[in-house]
């Protein structure tokens, strides 16, 4: 059977692209099981001798990794929040209503989307420290908020256009009150694309390095990104690149997670938010 | 942006102030995002162009002086500003010509599988999540002499990939690629889907190779999804700071534009040129998107969001 030949063919490319995605995984796991203090060598092997879970234990015991998970738990759900929450209005209005300033809402969200981030971290520093809020939670969230907008309107905006929104209004000639309506009717219908535009939002903020290095100076406000860059060993004899690895495997199993678990979501989002399905 | 066609409001009175009203809450819903969006990037880049206008230092706030365009002569006739530009270009390019090559692949490979298809798709949306840093940092000790594999498994001996420019910049770019070819590639099967079925079908009645169907019906059908994702992916690697900075900390004229405007703003505390590196950084970007829009022609509208 031909047919079955090529499509046995395609499974094995698809197993290099598996290879290709997850393999510096395995590489990272690998090097943070590796003993902090006598895994350099001259001649490096991909798995450890010895198998230790030090690093793991340093990095939870380091008041620098644990208070920089903490800010950047809190700082990405609470941009997050509030992005979508802004963005749900506005995507509201742009799938549903005609209004002038629409066309140019559209494309002002699309030029920020362009727009070079490191552009502004010379004005915010010097903004955010006569506002008194340089170095905080909220001096984060307000730019994470503003370049998370053209993502969480143009996803959401793309997921409300293939509403039904008849059904609305069948629902109110069936007897129900508007609020009924809405809830009942159009909140089911909705909530599926909001999540998944919650989940894309909440990637950019769980990753973003520029501005968490530049507004921040302390780990008061810094995030797991930049804390990262800051590394260094248990002792100054060390070297930290154990740390950093069990550390990056820390932040990246939430990403796992929700790759495994929304998959289908995800791919959904990232394509309708992109380019016309 | 695709024209807009208005359609014409019926007359009578009921319906317009209906209309006024849906216009009424149609601003409002909006005025929010406006508002945030404005706030934290259209007043701090004109404060940025009334800096650029100043000599100013936070360490010296007392020499704050007027030097008008001074400090753009400064930046533009300093070597750093035309190395950094040519690092941003040659990552830029490197990365979104193989992106796109390797994108299309996967692309491909996502369409035509039968067996394992979830399994693909999933795993290739995990460089898509990662933290960047955690992928500069991944590479970065692949390819380092005390703990990397890639010497010992290539035979390349004590060879240091982070001691020149070009090594330095090849370990940057595939960091790059390995990070973002998912994104391009879900884009471009996006692409990839919308290409009808029966056009193939009718190219192979008439006896078309597979390549002459890719080329005078796939692509063709795909040039608006593939051009859109080429200027954001373009856009993107234009703007890179966190690989150069995590790998190399721009070391070996590895430094890129985005990590200058850093550099003078943040460790400097140089707020003038600073800033007027901050604007020009902008102006590259304004006149990238202007070539793909007006040269290229790329459709913006095929962006979702607009009708």
């Amino acid at each position: 059977m031909a047919g079955r030949k090529a499509s046995n063919w395609w499974t094995v490319w698809g197993l290099l692209i598996l290879l290709w995605a997850l393999f510096p995984l395995l590489w990272m796991v690998s090097l943070s099981f590796k003993n902090p203090d006598t895994f350099r060598s001259v001649e490096p092997t991909f798995f450890p001798q010895v198998w230790v879970w030090d690093n793991y234990k340093t990095v939870f015991t380091d008041s620098l990794f644990t208070s920089a998970l903490r800010n950047s738990v809190f700082i990405a759900l609470i941009a997050t929040f509030l992005a979508v929450v802004i963005a749900m209005f506005a995507a509201y209005a742009i799938a549903r209503m005609d209004y002038p300033g629409k066309k140019f809402l559209l494309s002002m969200a699309l030029a920020i989307a362009m727009f070079p981030q490191a552009a502004l971290v010379g004005p915010l520093f010097n903004m955010w420290r006569s506002l008194g809020i340089y170095d905080t939670w909220l001096g984060l969230i307000i730019p994470y908020l503003t370049f998370a907008l053209p993502l969480s309107i143009w996803t959401m905006s793309a997921f409300f256009r293939q509403i039904p929104w008849e059904m609305e209004q069948a629902a109110q000639v069936d007897g129900a009150t508007a609020w009924q309506a809405f809830r009942k009717v159009i909140v089911p219908l909705a909530a599926p694309g909001v999540f998944t535009t919650a989940i894309l939002t909440f990637f950019f903020c769980w990753n973003e390095f520029l501005l968490a290095i530049s507004l921040t100076s302390t780990d008061r406000a810094r995030t797991v990104p930049a804390a990262l860059s800051f590394f260094t060993g248990a002792s100054q004899f060390q070297s930290p690149i154990t740390y950093i690895m069990a550390a990056s495997v820390v932040v990246t199993i939430p990403v796992v997670i929700l790759v495994l678990i929304f998959q289908r979501r995800i791919m959904a989002g990232l394509t309708a938010g992109a380019v016309k399905g | 942006m695709a024209v807009m066609v208005e359609a014409p409001a019926p007359a009578t009175a009921e319906v317009t102030d209906r209309a006024r009203r849906e216009r009424r809450m149609g601003l409002m819903l909006s005025a929010p995002a406006f508002v945030v969006m404005v706030f934290v990037t259209a007043y701090p880049l004109i404060y940025a162009v009334v800096l650029s206008l100043y000599n100013y230092r936070l360490t010296d706030p007392a020499g704050k002086e007027f030097v008008g365009l001074g400090n753009y002569a400064t930046v533009l006739t300093d070597p750093v500003w035309w190395t950094d530009f040519s690092t941003t270009l040659l990552i830029t390019v490197f990365s979104v010509a193989v992106e796109l090559v390797l994108g299309f692949a996967f692309a491909f490979v996502m369409y035509r599988i039968l067996r394992g298809r979830s399994l693909v798709r999933t795993a290739i949306l995990v460089p898509y999540g990662i933290i960047t840093v955690v992928s500069a940092y991944i590479w970065r000790f692949a390819f380092q002499l005390d703990s990397g594999f890639v010497n010992q498994w290539f035979g390349l001996g004590d060879y240091n990939f982070f001691g020149n420019r070009w090594s330095s910049l090849f370990v940057i770019v595939l960091s790059e690629i390995w990070k973002t070819t998912p994104f391009i590639s879900l884009l471009l099967l996006a692409g990839l889907v919308q290409v009808p079925e029966e056009l193939q079908e009718a190219a192979r009645v008439d006896g078309a190779t597979a390549w002459q169907r890719l080329k005078r019906v796939t692509l063709p059908n795909m040039k608006a999804a593939i051009m859109v994702a080429l200027l954001f992916r373009t856009l993107d690697a234009w703007r890179i700071f966190d690989n150069p900075f995590i790998m190399t900390v721009g070391a070996n004229k590895t430094e890129t534009l985005s990590f200058l405007a850093y550099r003078q703003n943040v460790t400097l505390v140089n707020l003038g040129a600073g800033s007027a590196v901050s604007v020009l950084l902008f102006l590259t970007v304004v006149v990238i998107a202007f070539i793909f829009v007006k040269g290229f022609r790329t459709d913006l509208s095929q962006v979702r969001g607009d009708r």
